[in-house]
């Protein structure tokens, strides 16, 4: 019976390789179908496995509360020569008393500076932040310590430096206890975190951990820069009034996230007049995600499904113009004792070896475009076995649906009108 | 007189050809005995197709019965009729019918194959087969790469594969030269020798000369017969 099956298999490759051209064409509805569905499941895998891993690194349990400006608030208000708005320092406390489940409460201050030293100099992301910061977003330390509630306290001029901030200001020097200069303040350095290797972009929020990061305690950068920002652009010289840019709260457990957000929005309601602030919740973000692969997925399905049904036409067309190019072989098989069953066996055959060999072609084509996008872009991909291999068995079956009825009539011709032919 | 391998009982058979009704055959009564080898002669249109179709099993009577080796096979239904094809008769053909994608000895072994036979077993059956008709050395050969009567010879190798005892050749040598059409001969009379029934329908006096027996077949009967 094996054996057999292997015979029936080589002589329709045989046959079909009898019109190789022709065989080629007819698949390539199936391998452009399977392969574009492997190509752009890998593709939407790999760009929704980034996001989850940036939502992810925004942490389950924790709540962003951000500073959003208003466009309207700073014109309107005419007695003020600047807008004030964002998060306010007394917000902290609010939220400390608002919500019994809450474990830390990061306050931060984020602010563009130039920073020097020796030669070198580069634009970095001064961060002013309280010493549980380190203990919300994991960066593990490399060399020296972190500023501590002590630093904080004394307003102790010192900073830790991500990796990346450190080589492109400390490059050929030694690291620790050099003093470097941001903007007019000098600092000194204490200790270098690792900062996590891609640059965030895509979401909407600002993700925490930026590659060019300088910390430095919160009471410092108060003391160091006041709260009144300045921000030049294209010769404007812009002026605001923000006291912290970023509230991180970290929640004993993920379960707490949404009733949390949403007793934090009450008490914001309150103490703020408009709606100058923003709330983000990375695990409803992370659902939400969820749901937009999902969907994603089943649109993409739609699509695969319906090139696959193309293809399959195409595959029945030629199976029907092959059954009646052979009109004569059939009879003499018929003639010999094939009974109508191994007819229809010989032609599902035929079909199927046409759509899993399109379907192998496909995969290869699925799986060459990914790491080819992959080479030439930043773009990460992910090619799931399952893909692969859900695509093969869909070939087979396309293979079965579609060369039935060709296989059904060559079985059904009559024998002694398929001999004379 | 030894036993009759084919016995037909006032078989009958009528075709529609459009609103017509064409009598091909018109009850015919008639034997033909194990070792026999009868020529089938007659014009174009006189019913010896449709009756070679009827032995052959690719047909069946409107009415009457056809016993093959004591078997009615007029009631069976397609599928019992392929299995008598397969293993009881053996088709020779005008232009050979071979399929030209197969090597000759893939042809040889196409019945051995419906059979269920293992490729070793069938592989040695088509090697003897081919060896019988002088075609050993060709059996990787494809069918349009061999001469006519080596192409006939092949076919006369496949319908000897699952051993019948009832040959049917259609105008065997119909389309080969009289030098080749000799060989064809040549080989079915040895096959008649060492036992076989054979049948063969033939247009040609010298061809059917050659048979030991013969029947004449007019507007769907027998009308003559010799010896």
């Amino acid at each position: 019976m094996n054996s057999r099956l292997r015979e029936e298999i080589l002589t329709g490759f045989k046959t079909l390789w009898l019109h190789k051209l022709r065989s080629f064409l007819t698949i390539l509805g199936v391998v452009f179908g399977v392969g574009s569905v492997v190509a752009m499941l890998a593709i939407g895998a790999g760009a929704s496995q980034q996001t989850l891993e940036q939502i992810e690194r925004l942490g389950s349990r924790n709540i962003l509360i951000r500073s959003v400006k208003l466009e309207a608030a700073g014109k309107a208000d005419t007695r003020v020569r600047f807008p004030i708005y964002g998060l306010k320092y007394a917000d902290v406390e609010r939220f400390e008393g608002a919500f019994s489940g809450i474990e830390q409460v990061v306050a931060m201050k984020i602010l563009e500076k130039r920073a020097r030293l020796g030669g070198n100099h580069m634009d970095l992301r001064l961060v002013g932040t309280t010493a549980n910061w380190f203990d919300v977003v994991e960066q593990p330390l490399l060399a020296g310590r972190l500023f501590t509630a002590e630093d904080e306290r004394m307003q102790r001029k010192v900073c830790v430096l991500t990796r990346y901030t450190a080589s492109k200001l400390l490059a050929n020097q030694a690291t620790l206890g050099q003093l470097i200069r941001i903007d007019s303040q000098l600092f000194e350095v204490v200790g270098i975190v690792d900062s996590a290797d891609t640059v965030a972009g895509g979401t909407s929020m600002q993700t925490p951990d930026q590659v060019m990061d300088a910390y430095v305690p919160l009471s410092t950068a108060r003391a160091s820069y006041g709260d009144i920002h300045v921000k030049y652009s294209a010769g404007n010289r812009e002026r605001s009034l923000i006291e912290l840019h970023q509230i991180i709260l970290q929640l004993v457990e993920p379960a707490l996230v949404r009733s949390a957000a949403r007793s934090i929005a009450t008490t914001l309601e309150r103490f703020h007049d408009q709606k100058d602030y923003a709330i983000d919740v990375p695990l409803e973000l992370l659902q939400q995600t969820e749901r937009t692969k999902r969907t994603f997925s089943i649109v993409l399905g739609s699509i695969a499904g319906i090139s696959l049904i193309v293809g399959g036409i195409g595959i029945m067309n030629i199976m029907l113009a092959s059954v009646t190019e052979r009109t004569q072989e059939i009879g003499i098989r018929r003639a010999i004792g094939a009974t109508k069953g191994m007819i229809i066996r010989q032609f599902l055959i035929e079909a199927v070896l046409l759509t899993v060999t399109g379907g192998l072609l496909g995969v290869a084509f699925g799986v060459g475009v990914p790491s080819v996008v992959e080479h030439f872009t930043d773009m990460p991909t992910q090619i799931s076995l399952l893909s692969v291999v859900f695509s093969l068995i869909i070939s087979i079956l396309v293979g079965l649906a579609f060369g039935l009825y060709p296989a059904w009539k060559a079985a059904h011709l009559d024998p002694i009108r398929a001999l004379r032919r | 007189m030894s036993r009759p391998v084919v016995e037909l009982q006032a078989v009958s058979k009528q075709y529609s050809v459009g609103d017509q009704w064409v009598q091909a055959l018109s009850e015919v009564s008639y034997s033909f005995y194990a070792g026999s080898f009868c020529a089938i002669q007659g014009q174009s249109g006189s019913g010896k197709s449709t009756l070679l179709h009827l032995l052959g099993c690719l047909d069946r009577p409107t009415s009457g019965r056809y016993l093959l080796n004591g078997q009615d096979v007029s009631q069976m239904d397609d599928h019992q009729l392929s299995a008598v094809r397969l293993s009881q008769i053996g088709f020779i053909f005008q232009s050979f019918h071979l399929i030209p994608q197969l090597t000759v000895r893939q042809n040889i072994q196409l019945p051995l194959t419906y059979l269920g036979w293992s490729s070793e077993q069938a592989e040695a059956r088509a090697q003897e087969l081919g060896a019988l008709v002088d075609l050993a050395s060709r059996m990787d050969h494809r069918p349009l790469q061999l001469s006519g009567g080596q192409q006939q010879r092949v076919a006369i190798a496949r319908a000897l594969a699952n051993d019948p005892e009832l040959i049917l050749a259609d105008e065997p040598t119909g389309n080969l030269d009289s030098a080749t059409g000799k060989q064809v001969m040549d080989v079915l009379l040895q096959l008649n020798q060492a036992g076989k029934t054979i049948l063969m329908v033939t247009h040609t006096p010298e061809i059917a000369a050659q048979a030991s027996s013969a029947i004449h077949m007019l507007d769907g009967v027998i009308d003559r017969e010799s010896p």
